[in-house]
């Protein structure tokens, strides 16, 4: 008996280690196509590049924790197919592997720039420590200019870390605003002010045509109203996409990204979908989401590893997310829509503060800055499906740590 | 090199010697030392990386958040709690000897 588990990022990882904790006895077969001892990937767009930053990736666990788990951890293995008939794995120069139950944990890549130029060398992803060690040199040199394509949240951490450093940043986007599709509109425009104040220059309702260049290196940006941005180097955050191919070959159904039901399986039996590349069903927020956070990684991976030990478990657990931008620690609990109902505590002006979003008189989700009592506070009560009233959050006397506290004492935690 | 033993809740010990500007919980994960999750990666952000630091240790002042999460971790924060990503080798102490709670989640 076995489990194979393609990916070793934050959920694959996490889930050989709960396949463990659940009391899972057989064997594990954990594959990465990097090299790498798993790493964390969240660093690589902030301490990691910053001036003096970590001198090596973070890793997810020791190199003994693989071992000490009975945990077969084999990286540099590339899996090119999957064959759900036969419950077999193929690799790339090497003997197929067997399974009796498979995670795919294969994560995403960077969305790449489909235009004219997107071959000049400058062009720049950042979604492996290989990336981020590229622009690490670019940043180490202290100045030069950049323009990052796409102000969400990779794009715009670089950004911050990169105008810190001395560097000349303009940073362009389509949408209206900074990380449109996951914030208030608000917090948001917070956003828009931070990175000004950074000296960013930000322009929006400006896609991307195409990139200019001179012997083979890229030399300006050009946006689609007309304009030219001249730069040395150009950063692509334009999101991710998740590999369908290996998946659909293996017949499992995709839909930008791979079909899960809530108990994280696929429509294929014993073969199960977690992580970055996984969409399920969410009570939560009705309809398929799928998301790009440690969160989700690990707690699918938790998740499914009870349902493969035996004790079947659905996923439906309030999200949470954060990001580092400048001085600025945001943290998310829940979801935002633009056009929830936004009720904020605490005074932006002191630069803490927390916005409080309600649809339909339901608190749905919490955007803090700089304030992590409050992100912790929001997490408890929207896991206990605890929600405040407008009117205890518009009331500024009102003790919500204290009212979280006696909820995680006083309710009983479902496990 | 700065050294960092690290008492788990069990009674087993690991200690480990690292390079000046790490910090106790990059430390921990490097150096294959359970009871440390660092789920933020260091960033002040998730009180996964609580420490309980033994003895008379001279370390700088907590910081405002740091402060804040400390009243977050998962088992009780007591006097000697710290955030094992703000306690940085070299710049914080050159040996150190700190407590693993039962729970970082
Ligand atoms: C720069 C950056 C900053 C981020 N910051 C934050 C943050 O602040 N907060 C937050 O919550 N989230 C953040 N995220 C998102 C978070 O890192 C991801 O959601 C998380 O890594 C998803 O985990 P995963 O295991 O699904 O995928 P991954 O971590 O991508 O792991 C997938 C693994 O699968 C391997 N793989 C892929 N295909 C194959 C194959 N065919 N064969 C073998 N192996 C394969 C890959 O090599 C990879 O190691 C950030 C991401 C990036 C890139
Ligand atoms: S690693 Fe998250 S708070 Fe220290």
């Amino acid at each position: 008996m076995s489990t194979v588990i393609i990916g070793a990022g934050h959920a694959g990882v996490q889930a050989a280690e709960s396949l463990r904790t659940e009391g899972y006895a057989d064997r594990i077969v954990l594959l990465d196509k990097a090299e790498h001892l798993p790493y964390q990937r969240p660093p690589l767009s902030k301490d990691y590049i910053k001036a003096g930053g970590d001198p090596a990736p973070l890793p997810l666990r020791g190199a003994a924790f693989y071992g000490e788990h009975d945990i077969d951890l084999r990286t540099g293995v590339e899996v090119v197919r999957i064959d759900s008939q036969a419950q077999l794995v193929f690799v790339k120069g090497g003997e197929p592997i067997p399974y009796n139950e498979l995670i795919i944990a294969a994560g995403a890549e960077a969305r790449r720039a489909h235009c004219a130029g997107n071959g000049l060398e400058g062009i720049n992803y950042l979604r492996t420590v290989e990336d981020a060690e590229t622009l690490r040199a670019q940043l180490d040199r202290g100045y030069g200019r950049v323009v990052v394509v796409g102000a969400g949240f990779i794009g715009l951490e670089f950004a911050a870390v990169a105008a810190q450093r001395g560097l000349d940043v303009t940073v362009i986007d389509f949408a209206q605003r900074p990380m449109q599709r996951v914030l208030s509109p608000s917090m948001s425009d917070y956003f828009t002010q931070v990175h000004t104040d950074l000296g960013v220059k930000l322009h929006f309702d400006e896609g991307l045509d195409h990139f200019v260049g001179e012997q083979g290196r890229v030399t300006a940006v050009a946006g689609t109203s007309g304009v030219t941005y001249p730069c040395d180097f150009a950063v692509v955050g334009l999101g991710v996409v998740t590999d369908e191919d290996l998946a659909a070959a293996g017949r499992i159904e995709c839909d930008r990204g791979i079909l899960v039901d809530e108990y994280l399986s696929t429509n294929v039996p014993h073969v199960y979908a977690i992580g970055d590349l996984a969409v399920f069903p969410s009570h939560h927020f009705g309809g398929n989401l799928r998301l790009e956070s440690v969160q989700n990684a690990t707690d699918m991976a938790k998740t499914v590893a009870k349902t493969i030990a035996g004790n079947p478990s659905r996923y439906d657990i309030a999200p949470w997310f954060w990001s580092n931008q400048g001085p600025v620690k945001l943290q998310i609990a829940g979801l935002a829509d633009p056009a929830d109902v936004v009720i904020e505590r605490g005074n932006r002006s002191t630069g803490k503060f927390s916005q409080f979003l309600f649809r339909d008189g339901q608190l749905v989700a919490v955007e803090s800055v700089n304030a992590p009592a409050d992100h912790v506070a929001a997490r408890k009560l929207l896991e206990h499906d605890a929600g405040i009233t407008m009117e205890q959050a518009r009331d500024h006397d009102f003790d919500l740590k204290a009212y979280a506290r006696n909820l995680s004492s006083s309710a009983m935690t479902p496990s | 090199m700065p050294k960092i033993t690290y008492h788990h809740a069990g009674g087993a010990t690991d200690t480990v010697e690292v390079p000046e500007g790490t910090s106790i919980m990059r430390a921990a994960l490097s150096n294959s030392v359970s009871g440390i999750i660092g789920e933020c990666g260091g960033q002040t952000m998730c009180a996964t990386c609580h420490v309980y630091v033994r003895g008379d240790v001279d370390l700088p002042e907590i910081s405002e958040e740091e402060d804040e999460m400390l009243d977050c971790t998962a088992d009780d924060r007591l006097n000697n709690s710290r955030l094992g990503c703000r306690v940085v080798a070299g710049r914080d102490f050159g040996e150190i000897e700190v407590d693993l709670p039962q729970s970082q989640n």
